[in-house]
Protein backbone atom coordinates (compact mmCIF):
# COMPACT_ATOMS: atom_id res chain seq x y z
CA UNK A 1 0.00 0.00 0.00
CA UNK A 2 2.94 2.20 1.14
CA UNK A 3 4.84 1.35 -2.42
CA UNK A 4 1.58 1.95 -4.40
CA UNK A 5 1.76 5.35 -2.65
CA UNK A 6 5.10 6.26 -3.59
CA UNK A 7 5.15 4.70 -7.19
CA UNK A 8 1.83 7.18 -7.83
CA UNK A 9 1.91 10.18 -6.11
CA UNK A 10 -0.25 10.65 -2.90
CA UNK A 11 -3.46 10.99 -5.00
CA UNK A 12 -3.01 8.55 -7.67
CA UNK A 13 -1.95 6.19 -4.76
CA UNK A 14 -4.54 6.10 -2.36
CA UNK A 15 -6.80 6.13 -5.62
CA UNK A 16 -5.27 2.68 -6.67
CA UNK A 17 -4.92 1.38 -2.82
CA UNK A 18 -8.95 2.26 -3.07
CA UNK A 19 -9.37 0.65 -6.35
CA UNK A 20 -7.93 -2.33 -5.25
CA UNK A 21 -10.30 -2.74 -2.40
CA UNK A 22 -12.96 -2.19 -4.69
CA UNK A 23 -12.05 -4.59 -7.15
CA UNK A 24 -11.59 -7.25 -4.44
CA UNK A 25 -14.70 -6.25 -2.90
CA UNK A 26 -17.27 -6.91 -5.88
CA UNK A 27 -15.22 -10.25 -7.10
CA UNK A 28 -15.55 -11.67 -3.63
CA UNK A 29 -18.99 -10.55 -3.29
CA UNK A 30 -19.94 -12.38 -6.89
CA UNK A 31 -18.10 -15.36 -6.57
CA UNK A 32 -19.86 -15.77 -2.71
CA UNK A 33 -23.33 -15.37 -4.91
CA UNK A 34 -22.05 -18.33 -6.68
CA UNK A 35 -20.33 -20.49 -3.82
CA UNK A 36 -23.62 -20.23 -2.06
CA UNK A 37 -25.47 -21.51 -4.93
CA UNK A 38 -22.83 -24.59 -4.99
CA UNK A 39 -23.42 -25.34 -1.13
CA UNK A 40 -27.23 -25.76 -1.67
CA UNK A 41 -26.40 -27.50 -5.36
CA UNK A 42 -24.06 -29.91 -3.44
CA UNK A 43 -26.12 -30.05 -0.69
CA UNK A 44 -29.26 -31.33 -2.83
CA UNK A 45 -27.40 -33.72 -5.04
CA UNK A 46 -26.27 -35.46 -1.82
CA UNK A 47 -30.16 -35.67 -1.05
CA UNK A 48 -31.11 -36.40 -4.85
CA UNK A 49 -33.09 -33.26 -5.10
CA UNK A 50 -32.64 -30.69 -7.58
CA UNK A 51 -31.91 -27.60 -5.37
CA UNK A 52 -32.62 -24.03 -6.76
CA UNK A 53 -33.35 -24.41 -10.34
CA UNK A 54 -35.75 -21.67 -11.54
CA UNK A 55 -34.23 -18.34 -11.05
CA UNK A 56 -31.93 -18.35 -14.31
CA UNK A 57 -30.65 -20.73 -16.14
CA UNK A 58 -29.83 -24.03 -13.69
CA UNK A 59 -30.70 -21.38 -11.07
CA UNK A 60 -27.90 -19.21 -11.52
CA UNK A 61 -29.66 -16.08 -10.07
CA UNK A 62 -31.00 -17.66 -6.92
CA UNK A 63 -28.67 -16.03 -4.69
CA UNK A 64 -29.30 -12.44 -6.55
CA UNK A 65 -33.02 -13.36 -5.92
CA UNK A 66 -32.40 -13.97 -2.21
CA UNK A 67 -30.68 -10.96 -1.95
CA UNK A 68 -33.02 -8.59 -3.42
CA UNK A 69 -35.47 -10.80 -1.28
CA UNK A 70 -33.72 -9.77 1.89
CA UNK A 71 -33.33 -5.99 1.21
CA UNK A 72 -36.77 -5.62 0.70
CA UNK A 73 -38.64 -6.79 3.70
CA UNK A 74 -39.03 -5.20 7.10
CA UNK A 75 -36.34 -5.21 10.07
CA UNK A 76 -37.70 -6.57 12.91
CA UNK A 77 -36.20 -5.47 16.29
CA UNK A 78 -37.41 -6.96 19.31
CA UNK A 79 -38.82 -4.78 21.99
CA UNK A 80 -36.72 -6.04 24.62
CA UNK A 81 -33.45 -5.57 22.68
CA UNK A 82 -30.29 -3.52 22.96
CA UNK A 83 -30.96 -1.92 19.65
CA UNK A 84 -27.60 -0.72 19.11
CA UNK A 85 -25.94 -3.81 19.82
CA UNK A 86 -28.40 -5.60 18.19
CA UNK A 87 -27.86 -4.07 14.57
CA UNK A 88 -23.86 -3.54 15.37
CA UNK A 89 -23.41 -7.23 15.69
CA UNK A 90 -23.90 -8.05 11.98
CA UNK A 91 -22.29 -5.50 10.99
CA UNK A 92 -19.58 -6.12 13.50
CA UNK A 93 -19.35 -9.33 11.50
CA UNK A 94 -19.22 -8.53 7.98
CA UNK A 95 -16.59 -5.89 8.84
CA UNK A 96 -14.26 -8.31 9.93
CA UNK A 97 -14.64 -10.91 7.38
CA UNK A 98 -13.94 -8.70 5.10
CA UNK A 99 -11.23 -6.91 6.79
CA UNK A 100 -9.22 -10.48 6.97
CA UNK A 101 -9.24 -10.11 3.09
CA UNK A 102 -6.90 -7.29 3.31
CA UNK A 103 -3.89 -9.94 4.01
CA UNK A 104 -4.73 -12.72 1.59
CA UNK A 105 -2.24 -13.27 -1.32
CA UNK A 106 -4.09 -14.32 -4.42
CA UNK A 107 -1.18 -14.23 -6.90
CA UNK A 108 2.77 -13.02 -6.79
CA UNK A 109 1.77 -9.34 -5.84
CA UNK A 110 -1.00 -9.30 -6.19
CA UNK A 111 -2.34 -9.05 -2.19
CA UNK A 112 -3.86 -5.42 -0.84
CA UNK A 113 -1.43 -5.74 2.20
CA UNK A 114 1.56 -7.82 2.34
CA UNK A 115 1.84 -7.91 6.17
CA UNK A 116 4.81 -9.29 7.69
CA UNK A 117 2.86 -10.77 10.23
CA UNK A 118 0.49 -11.82 7.37
CA UNK A 119 -0.70 -15.13 9.36
CA UNK A 120 -1.43 -13.75 12.88
CA UNK A 121 -3.13 -10.86 11.60
CA UNK A 122 -5.62 -13.49 10.12
CA UNK A 123 -5.45 -15.49 12.90
CA UNK A 124 -6.49 -12.23 15.21
CA UNK A 125 -9.46 -10.83 12.51
CA UNK A 126 -11.07 -14.39 13.03
CA UNK A 127 -10.73 -14.72 16.22
CA UNK A 128 -12.76 -11.22 17.22
CA UNK A 129 -15.51 -13.05 14.55
CA UNK A 130 -17.02 -14.37 17.92
CA UNK A 131 -17.81 -11.03 19.11
CA UNK A 132 -20.70 -10.68 16.28
CA UNK A 133 -21.73 -13.96 17.28
CA UNK A 134 -21.80 -13.31 21.10
CA UNK A 135 -23.21 -9.51 21.03
CA UNK A 136 -26.10 -10.73 18.49
CA UNK A 137 -27.31 -13.44 20.67
CA UNK A 138 -27.26 -11.17 24.01
CA UNK A 139 -29.33 -7.98 22.59
CA UNK A 140 -31.48 -9.98 21.09
CA UNK A 141 -33.05 -10.40 24.80
CA UNK A 142 -34.09 -14.14 23.87
CA UNK A 143 -33.50 -17.47 25.17
CA UNK A 144 -32.51 -18.93 22.21
CA UNK A 145 -30.15 -16.62 20.59
CA UNK A 146 -28.57 -16.85 24.16
CA UNK A 147 -27.67 -20.46 24.39
CA UNK A 148 -26.71 -20.11 20.88
CA UNK A 149 -23.89 -17.30 21.59
CA UNK A 150 -22.80 -18.75 24.96
CA UNK A 151 -22.79 -21.86 22.69
CA UNK A 152 -20.33 -20.38 19.92
CA UNK A 153 -18.06 -18.49 22.10
CA UNK A 154 -17.05 -21.22 24.00
CA UNK A 155 -16.97 -23.36 20.98
CA UNK A 156 -14.62 -20.78 18.86
CA UNK A 157 -12.42 -20.03 21.66
CA UNK A 158 -11.80 -23.90 22.16
CA UNK A 159 -10.84 -24.76 18.41
CA UNK A 160 -8.87 -21.11 17.80
CA UNK A 161 -6.11 -22.82 20.43
CA UNK A 162 -5.52 -25.79 18.42
CA UNK A 163 -5.94 -23.82 14.92
CA UNK A 164 -3.34 -21.44 16.61
CA UNK A 165 -0.90 -24.37 17.20
CA UNK A 166 -1.25 -25.76 13.78
CA UNK A 167 -0.20 -22.43 12.50
CA UNK A 168 3.03 -22.46 14.68
CA UNK A 169 3.79 -25.66 12.54
CA UNK A 170 3.51 -24.14 9.18
CA UNK A 171 5.30 -21.26 10.24
CA UNK A 172 8.36 -23.29 11.79
CA UNK A 173 8.80 -25.36 8.26
CA UNK A 174 8.05 -21.98 6.50
CA UNK A 175 10.66 -20.28 8.40
CA UNK A 176 7.99 -17.00 8.15
CA UNK A 177 4.82 -14.97 9.03
CA UNK A 178 4.20 -13.83 5.80
CA UNK A 179 1.52 -15.21 3.95
CA UNK A 180 3.53 -14.39 0.34
CA UNK A 181 6.87 -16.12 2.10
CA UNK A 182 4.33 -19.16 3.24
CA UNK A 183 3.21 -19.98 -0.15
CA UNK A 184 6.52 -19.66 -1.95
CA UNK A 185 7.84 -22.04 0.08
CA UNK A 186 6.07 -24.51 -1.32
CA UNK A 187 6.86 -23.77 -4.85
CA UNK A 188 8.18 -26.38 -5.85
CA UNK A 189 5.13 -28.79 -7.03
CA UNK A 190 2.38 -30.67 -5.44
CA UNK A 191 5.51 -33.03 -3.52
CA UNK A 192 6.30 -29.73 -1.35
CA UNK A 193 2.92 -28.74 -0.25
CA UNK A 194 3.02 -28.44 3.56
CA UNK A 195 -0.17 -30.95 3.14
CA UNK A 196 2.27 -33.72 1.81
CA UNK A 197 5.98 -32.43 2.46
CA UNK A 198 7.47 -35.60 0.55
CA UNK A 199 10.63 -32.96 0.41
CA UNK A 200 10.33 -33.19 4.18
CA UNK A 201 9.67 -37.35 4.15
CA UNK A 202 9.91 -37.61 7.88
CA UNK A 203 6.90 -34.93 8.64
CA UNK A 204 5.06 -36.39 6.28
CA UNK A 205 2.65 -37.94 8.45
CA UNK A 206 2.84 -34.96 11.00
CA UNK A 207 1.80 -32.21 8.31
CA UNK A 208 -0.82 -34.57 7.08
CA UNK A 209 -2.37 -34.85 10.13
CA UNK A 210 -2.07 -31.23 10.90
CA UNK A 211 -3.91 -30.47 7.53
CA UNK A 212 -6.50 -32.73 8.43
CA UNK A 213 -7.32 -30.82 11.77
CA UNK A 214 -6.94 -28.19 10.42
CA UNK A 215 -9.76 -28.63 8.31
CA UNK A 216 -12.03 -30.08 11.43
CA UNK A 217 -11.14 -27.06 13.29
CA UNK A 218 -11.80 -24.93 10.32
CA UNK A 219 -15.59 -26.65 10.32
CA UNK A 220 -15.54 -26.03 13.77
CA UNK A 221 -14.42 -22.60 13.94
CA UNK A 222 -17.25 -21.41 11.04
CA UNK A 223 -19.78 -23.03 12.77
CA UNK A 224 -19.97 -25.46 10.12
CA UNK A 225 -21.79 -28.78 10.42
CA UNK A 226 -21.20 -31.18 12.32
CA UNK A 227 -19.97 -28.61 14.72
CA UNK A 228 -23.29 -26.25 14.10
CA UNK A 229 -24.35 -26.41 17.37
CA UNK A 230 -24.92 -22.38 17.99
CA UNK A 231 -27.17 -22.96 15.04
CA UNK A 232 -28.45 -26.45 16.04
CA UNK A 233 -31.73 -25.96 14.57
CA UNK A 234 -33.44 -28.94 16.23
CA UNK A 235 -32.45 -27.60 19.79
CA UNK A 236 -31.99 -23.74 19.61
CA UNK A 237 -34.32 -23.19 16.54
CA UNK A 238 -31.66 -20.79 14.49
CA UNK A 239 -28.90 -20.00 17.51
CA UNK A 240 -27.91 -16.54 17.70
CA UNK A 241 -30.23 -15.15 14.80
CA UNK A 242 -33.53 -16.56 15.54
CA UNK A 243 -34.31 -12.70 16.22
CA UNK A 244 -32.29 -11.40 12.91
CA UNK A 245 -34.72 -10.22 9.65
CA UNK A 246 -34.24 -8.73 6.69
CA UNK A 247 -31.02 -6.74 5.94
CA UNK A 248 -29.04 -7.97 9.21
CA UNK A 249 -29.95 -11.47 8.52
CA UNK A 250 -28.41 -10.84 5.70
CA UNK A 251 -25.19 -9.32 6.87
CA UNK A 252 -24.80 -12.15 9.14
CA UNK A 253 -25.12 -14.94 6.58
CA UNK A 254 -22.64 -12.84 4.16
CA UNK A 255 -20.35 -12.84 6.78
CA UNK A 256 -20.37 -16.09 7.85
CA UNK A 257 -19.91 -17.28 4.04
CA UNK A 258 -17.29 -14.88 4.06
CA UNK A 259 -15.47 -16.42 6.54
CA UNK A 260 -15.93 -20.06 5.49
CA UNK A 261 -14.18 -19.02 2.06
CA UNK A 262 -11.41 -17.36 4.02
CA UNK A 263 -10.87 -20.73 6.43
CA UNK A 264 -10.68 -21.95 2.29
CA UNK A 265 -8.31 -19.89 1.71
CA UNK A 266 -6.10 -19.84 4.79
CA UNK A 267 -6.21 -23.84 3.89
CA UNK A 268 -4.86 -23.14 0.42
CA UNK A 269 -2.04 -21.00 1.57
CA UNK A 270 -0.96 -22.69 4.70
CA UNK A 271 -1.00 -26.37 3.32
CA UNK A 272 -2.31 -26.72 -0.43
CA UNK A 273 0.47 -24.52 -1.79
CA UNK A 274 -1.66 -21.12 -2.31
CA UNK A 275 -1.34 -20.37 -5.86
CA UNK A 276 1.08 -22.65 -7.56
CA UNK A 277 -0.30 -25.25 -10.00
CA UNK A 278 0.44 -28.67 -8.79
CA UNK A 279 3.70 -29.29 -11.35
CA UNK A 280 6.06 -26.49 -11.60
CA UNK A 281 6.12 -25.55 -15.54
CA UNK A 282 9.78 -24.00 -15.60
CA UNK A 283 11.07 -20.45 -15.36
CA UNK A 284 11.89 -20.57 -19.31
CA UNK A 285 8.06 -21.75 -20.49
CA UNK A 286 6.61 -19.10 -17.86
CA UNK A 287 8.38 -16.40 -19.17
CA UNK A 288 7.18 -16.05 -22.35
CA UNK A 289 3.84 -14.80 -21.01
CA UNK A 290 3.33 -11.21 -19.85
CA UNK A 291 3.29 -10.90 -16.12
CA UNK A 292 -0.49 -10.33 -16.08
CA UNK A 293 -0.75 -13.74 -17.67
CA UNK A 294 1.19 -15.35 -15.81
CA UNK A 295 -0.69 -13.70 -12.60
CA UNK A 296 -3.92 -14.55 -14.17
CA UNK A 297 -2.93 -18.32 -14.23
CA UNK A 298 -1.55 -18.47 -10.27
CA UNK A 299 -5.15 -16.76 -9.89
CA UNK A 300 -7.04 -19.55 -11.31
CA UNK A 301 -5.30 -22.00 -8.97
CA UNK A 302 -5.76 -20.26 -6.40
CA UNK A 303 -9.73 -19.75 -6.79
CA UNK A 304 -9.72 -23.78 -7.96
CA UNK A 305 -8.51 -25.03 -4.65
CA UNK A 306 -10.87 -22.78 -2.77
CA UNK A 307 -13.71 -23.79 -4.67
CA UNK A 308 -12.33 -27.41 -3.79
CA UNK A 309 -12.48 -26.89 -0.09
CA UNK A 310 -15.75 -25.30 -0.20
CA UNK A 311 -16.93 -28.59 -1.87
CA UNK A 312 -15.59 -29.82 0.77
CA UNK A 313 -17.32 -28.15 3.09
CA UNK A 314 -20.74 -28.24 1.48
CA UNK A 315 -20.08 -31.98 0.89
CA UNK A 316 -19.41 -32.26 5.29
CA UNK A 317 -22.67 -30.69 5.77
CA UNK A 318 -24.75 -33.10 3.54
CA UNK A 319 -23.11 -36.15 4.76
CA UNK A 320 -21.62 -35.56 8.65
CA UNK A 321 -24.10 -35.87 10.93
CA UNK A 322 -24.26 -33.09 13.94
CA UNK A 323 -21.47 -33.49 17.27
CA UNK A 324 -23.01 -33.37 20.88
CA UNK A 325 -21.45 -30.36 22.60
CA UNK A 326 -19.64 -32.35 25.03
CA UNK A 327 -18.32 -34.83 22.50
CA UNK A 328 -17.00 -31.36 20.47
CA UNK A 329 -15.32 -30.14 23.86
CA UNK A 330 -13.37 -33.51 23.91
CA UNK A 331 -12.54 -33.34 20.53
CA UNK A 332 -11.20 -29.66 20.59
CA UNK A 333 -9.53 -30.31 23.94
CA UNK A 334 -8.58 -33.79 24.78
CA UNK A 335 -7.55 -34.79 20.94
CA UNK A 336 -6.52 -31.62 18.92
CA UNK A 337 -4.98 -29.91 21.50
CA UNK A 338 -2.22 -32.55 22.79
CA UNK A 339 -1.95 -33.44 19.20
CA UNK A 340 -1.06 -30.64 17.43
CA UNK A 341 1.22 -29.27 20.74
CA UNK A 342 2.80 -33.04 20.02
CA UNK A 343 3.14 -31.66 16.58
CA UNK A 344 4.71 -28.55 16.92
CA UNK A 345 7.51 -30.40 19.26
CA UNK A 346 7.74 -32.64 16.36
CA UNK A 347 8.40 -30.14 13.54
CA UNK A 348 10.17 -27.90 15.61
CA UNK A 349 12.85 -30.43 16.10
CA UNK A 350 12.81 -31.63 12.73
CA UNK A 351 13.23 -27.95 11.80
CA UNK A 352 16.40 -27.29 14.33
CA UNK A 353 18.27 -30.54 13.63
CA UNK A 354 17.68 -31.18 9.98
CA UNK A 355 18.74 -27.04 9.19
CA UNK A 356 15.81 -26.76 6.76
CA UNK A 357 15.67 -23.23 8.84
CA UNK A 358 18.39 -21.24 10.08
CA UNK B 1 -0.13 11.63 8.74
CA UNK B 2 1.42 9.24 11.19
CA UNK B 3 0.63 12.24 13.80
CA UNK B 4 -3.32 12.84 12.71
CA UNK B 5 -3.43 8.87 12.81
CA UNK B 6 -2.09 8.86 17.03
CA UNK B 7 -4.23 11.79 17.77
CA UNK B 8 -7.37 9.72 16.41
CA UNK B 9 -6.09 6.66 18.35
CA UNK B 10 -5.46 8.70 21.39
CA UNK B 11 -9.10 10.16 21.19
CA UNK B 12 -10.31 6.95 20.69
CA UNK B 13 -8.88 5.29 23.67
CA UNK B 14 -9.24 7.92 26.09
CA UNK B 15 -13.06 8.07 25.17
CA UNK B 16 -13.59 4.62 25.47
CA UNK B 17 -11.97 3.95 28.62
CA UNK B 18 -13.93 6.70 30.32
CA UNK B 19 -17.19 4.78 28.68
CA UNK B 20 -16.11 1.64 30.56
CA UNK B 21 -16.56 3.42 33.69
CA UNK B 22 -19.34 5.57 32.67
CA UNK B 23 -21.63 2.58 31.20
CA UNK B 24 -24.66 1.58 33.01
CA UNK B 25 -24.90 -1.41 31.58
CA UNK B 26 -21.99 -3.78 31.83
CA UNK B 27 -21.78 -5.34 28.95
CA UNK B 28 -21.45 -2.46 27.40
CA UNK B 29 -18.56 -1.77 29.71
CA UNK B 30 -17.20 -4.75 28.38
CA UNK B 31 -17.35 -3.87 24.84
CA UNK B 32 -16.19 -0.17 25.19
CA UNK B 33 -12.91 -2.10 26.94
CA UNK B 34 -12.81 -4.18 23.51
CA UNK B 35 -12.88 -1.08 21.90
CA UNK B 36 -9.64 0.35 23.81
CA UNK B 37 -8.11 -2.73 23.11
CA UNK B 38 -8.25 -2.50 19.76
CA UNK B 39 -7.16 1.10 19.61
CA UNK B 40 -4.39 0.02 21.94
CA UNK B 41 -3.21 -2.24 19.33
CA UNK B 42 -3.81 0.55 16.54
CA UNK B 43 -1.11 2.41 18.34
CA UNK B 44 1.48 -0.13 18.57
CA UNK B 45 1.31 -0.75 14.61
CA UNK B 46 1.85 2.87 14.24
CA UNK B 47 4.65 2.77 16.27
CA UNK B 48 5.93 -0.68 14.49
CA UNK B 49 5.78 -3.21 16.67
CA UNK B 50 2.85 -5.11 14.64
CA UNK B 51 3.86 -8.24 16.51
CA UNK B 52 2.72 -6.97 19.68
CA UNK B 53 -0.21 -5.47 18.48
CA UNK B 54 -1.63 -8.87 16.84
CA UNK B 55 -1.05 -10.83 19.96
CA UNK B 56 -2.73 -7.96 21.90
CA UNK B 57 -5.25 -8.87 19.76
CA UNK B 58 -4.92 -12.34 19.45
CA UNK B 59 -5.26 -12.67 23.11
CA UNK B 60 -6.63 -9.85 24.69
CA UNK B 61 -9.45 -9.06 22.32
CA UNK B 62 -9.83 -12.41 20.89
CA UNK B 63 -10.26 -14.54 24.41
CA UNK B 64 -9.51 -12.94 27.37
CA UNK B 65 -12.58 -10.26 26.67
CA UNK B 66 -14.16 -12.72 25.29
CA UNK B 67 -14.53 -14.16 29.03
CA UNK B 68 -15.01 -11.36 30.21
CA UNK B 69 -18.01 -10.69 28.08
CA UNK B 70 -18.68 -14.22 28.94
CA UNK B 71 -18.84 -13.88 32.69
CA UNK B 72 -20.65 -10.19 32.70
CA UNK B 73 -23.24 -11.37 30.13
CA UNK B 74 -24.49 -14.59 32.96
CA UNK B 75 -23.71 -12.55 35.90
CA UNK B 76 -27.68 -11.54 37.02
CA UNK B 77 -26.72 -8.64 39.28
CA UNK B 78 -28.90 -5.47 39.97
CA UNK B 79 -26.73 -2.79 38.92
CA UNK B 80 -28.29 0.12 40.35
CA UNK B 81 -28.23 -1.57 43.50
CA UNK B 82 -24.60 -2.25 43.59
CA UNK B 83 -24.24 1.05 42.22
CA UNK B 84 -25.66 3.06 45.44
CA UNK B 85 -23.02 2.56 47.57
CA UNK B 86 -19.97 3.46 44.67
CA UNK B 87 -19.89 7.20 45.35
CA UNK B 88 -18.56 6.72 49.05
CA UNK B 89 -15.18 5.57 47.70
CA UNK B 90 -14.50 8.20 45.68
CA UNK B 91 -11.64 9.85 47.88
CA UNK B 92 -9.88 6.74 47.37
CA UNK B 93 -10.62 6.02 43.62
CA UNK B 94 -9.25 9.90 43.06
CA UNK B 95 -6.36 9.23 45.30
CA UNK B 96 -5.57 6.15 42.95
CA UNK B 97 -6.11 8.10 39.90
CA UNK B 98 -4.06 10.51 41.12
CA UNK B 99 -0.81 8.38 42.03
CA UNK B 100 -1.48 6.97 38.28
CA UNK B 101 -1.12 10.57 36.55
CA UNK B 102 1.75 11.56 38.52
CA UNK B 103 3.69 7.93 37.48
CA UNK B 104 3.02 8.54 34.18
CA UNK B 105 4.51 12.51 34.18
CA UNK B 106 7.48 11.32 36.42
CA UNK B 107 8.11 8.59 33.61
CA UNK B 108 7.41 10.77 30.91
CA UNK B 109 9.71 13.66 32.07
CA UNK B 110 12.28 11.21 33.11
CA UNK B 111 12.04 10.11 29.23
CA UNK B 112 12.42 13.51 28.16
CA UNK B 113 15.19 14.29 29.61
CA UNK B 114 17.13 11.21 29.35
CA UNK B 115 17.26 12.19 25.60
CA UNK B 116 16.34 8.77 24.22
CA UNK B 117 13.49 9.78 22.21
CA UNK B 118 13.91 7.93 19.07
CA UNK B 119 12.59 4.32 19.53
CA UNK B 120 13.50 1.49 17.56
CA UNK B 121 10.68 -1.39 17.59
CA UNK B 122 13.20 -4.41 16.30
CA UNK B 123 16.53 -3.15 17.54
CA UNK B 124 19.26 -5.45 15.56
CA UNK B 125 16.90 -7.49 13.60
CA UNK B 126 14.93 -7.54 10.60
CA UNK B 127 11.47 -7.68 12.01
CA UNK B 128 10.01 -6.89 15.16
CA UNK B 129 8.74 -10.80 16.03
CA UNK B 130 12.34 -11.66 15.52
CA UNK B 131 14.10 -8.78 18.11
CA UNK B 132 11.32 -10.00 20.27
CA UNK B 133 12.59 -13.48 20.28
CA UNK B 134 16.06 -12.98 20.19
CA UNK B 135 16.02 -11.16 23.86
CA UNK B 136 13.11 -13.62 25.70
CA UNK B 137 15.18 -16.83 24.48
CA UNK B 138 18.54 -15.69 25.24
CA UNK B 139 19.06 -13.10 27.74
CA UNK B 140 15.69 -13.48 30.07
CA UNK B 141 15.29 -17.19 29.29
CA UNK B 142 15.11 -17.98 32.72
CA UNK B 143 12.75 -15.71 33.04
CA UNK B 144 10.82 -16.77 30.60
CA UNK B 145 10.78 -19.84 31.68
CA UNK B 146 9.66 -19.20 35.24
CA UNK B 147 6.48 -17.00 33.97
CA UNK B 148 5.67 -20.14 31.87
CA UNK B 149 5.78 -22.40 34.74
CA UNK B 150 3.92 -19.94 36.66
CA UNK B 151 0.90 -19.94 34.14
CA UNK B 152 1.16 -23.60 34.50
CA UNK B 153 0.76 -23.84 38.20
CA UNK B 154 -2.25 -21.29 38.05
CA UNK B 155 -3.65 -23.60 35.60
CA UNK B 156 -3.43 -26.30 37.43
CA UNK B 157 -4.32 -24.81 40.86
CA UNK B 158 -8.07 -23.36 38.66
CA UNK B 159 -8.45 -27.08 37.69
CA UNK B 160 -7.48 -28.53 40.97
CA UNK B 161 -10.19 -25.86 42.46
CA UNK B 162 -13.00 -26.45 40.36
CA UNK B 163 -12.82 -29.94 39.10
CA UNK B 164 -14.91 -32.27 40.86
CA UNK B 165 -16.10 -35.72 40.31
CA UNK B 166 -19.78 -36.49 40.46
CA UNK B 167 -20.62 -40.46 40.63
CA UNK B 168 -24.26 -39.55 40.27
CA UNK B 169 -24.22 -38.68 36.79
CA UNK B 170 -23.37 -41.35 33.69
CA UNK B 171 -20.42 -40.67 31.92
CA UNK B 172 -19.34 -41.68 28.23
CA UNK B 173 -16.55 -44.11 28.24
CA UNK B 174 -15.29 -43.10 24.41
CA UNK B 175 -13.08 -46.32 24.86
CA UNK B 176 -15.00 -48.57 26.27
CA UNK B 177 -17.99 -47.51 23.83
CA UNK B 178 -15.65 -48.29 20.30
CA UNK B 179 -14.26 -51.97 22.31
CA UNK B 180 -17.75 -53.18 22.78
CA UNK B 181 -18.43 -56.00 20.46
CA UNK B 182 -21.53 -57.74 19.34
CA UNK B 183 -20.52 -61.24 21.67
CA UNK B 184 -20.28 -58.84 24.38
CA UNK B 185 -24.04 -58.00 24.25
CA UNK B 186 -26.09 -60.09 23.07
CA UNK B 187 -26.26 -63.77 23.53
CA UNK B 188 -28.43 -66.33 21.44
CA UNK B 189 -30.86 -68.29 23.51
CA UNK B 190 -33.57 -70.95 22.19
CA UNK B 191 -36.46 -70.45 23.84
CA UNK B 192 -38.91 -73.70 24.25
CA UNK B 193 -42.52 -73.15 23.46
CA UNK B 194 -44.45 -72.43 26.31
CA UNK B 195 -41.73 -71.95 28.61
CA UNK B 196 -40.50 -68.90 28.55
CA UNK B 197 -37.00 -67.81 29.66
Amino acid sequence: MSGLIEQNGLLGGWLMVIGQMLLFTIVLLLSLAFLLLMDRKVWAAVMMRKGPNVVGPFGLLQSFADFGKFLLKEIIIPAGANKTVFLLAPILTLTLAFAAWAAIPVAPGWVISDLNVGILYLFAVSSLGVYGIIMGGWASNSKYPFLGSLRSAAQMVSYEVSIGLIIITVILLAGSMNLSDIVNNQKGGFWTWHALSFNHILLFPVMLAMFVMFFVSALAETNRPPFDLPEAESELVAGYQVEYSSTPYLLFMIGEYLNIVLMCAMMTILFLGGWHGPVPLGADFVNQFPVWMVNLGHLAWFMAKIVFFFFLFALTKAVVPRYRYDQLMRLGWKIFLPTALGAVVLVGGYVVYSGVQV
Amino acid sequence: MELIAFYIFAAIITVSAMAVIAARNPVHSVLWLILCFFTAAGLLVLIGAEFLAMLLVVVYVGAVAVLFLFVVMMLDVDFVELKQGTLQYWPFAGLVGLAFIAEIAIASFARESSGRDVFNPAPGAATNAEAIGAVMYTDYFLLFQLAGLILLVAMIGAIVLTLRHRPDIKRQNIARQTARRRADATSRVSVEPGKGL
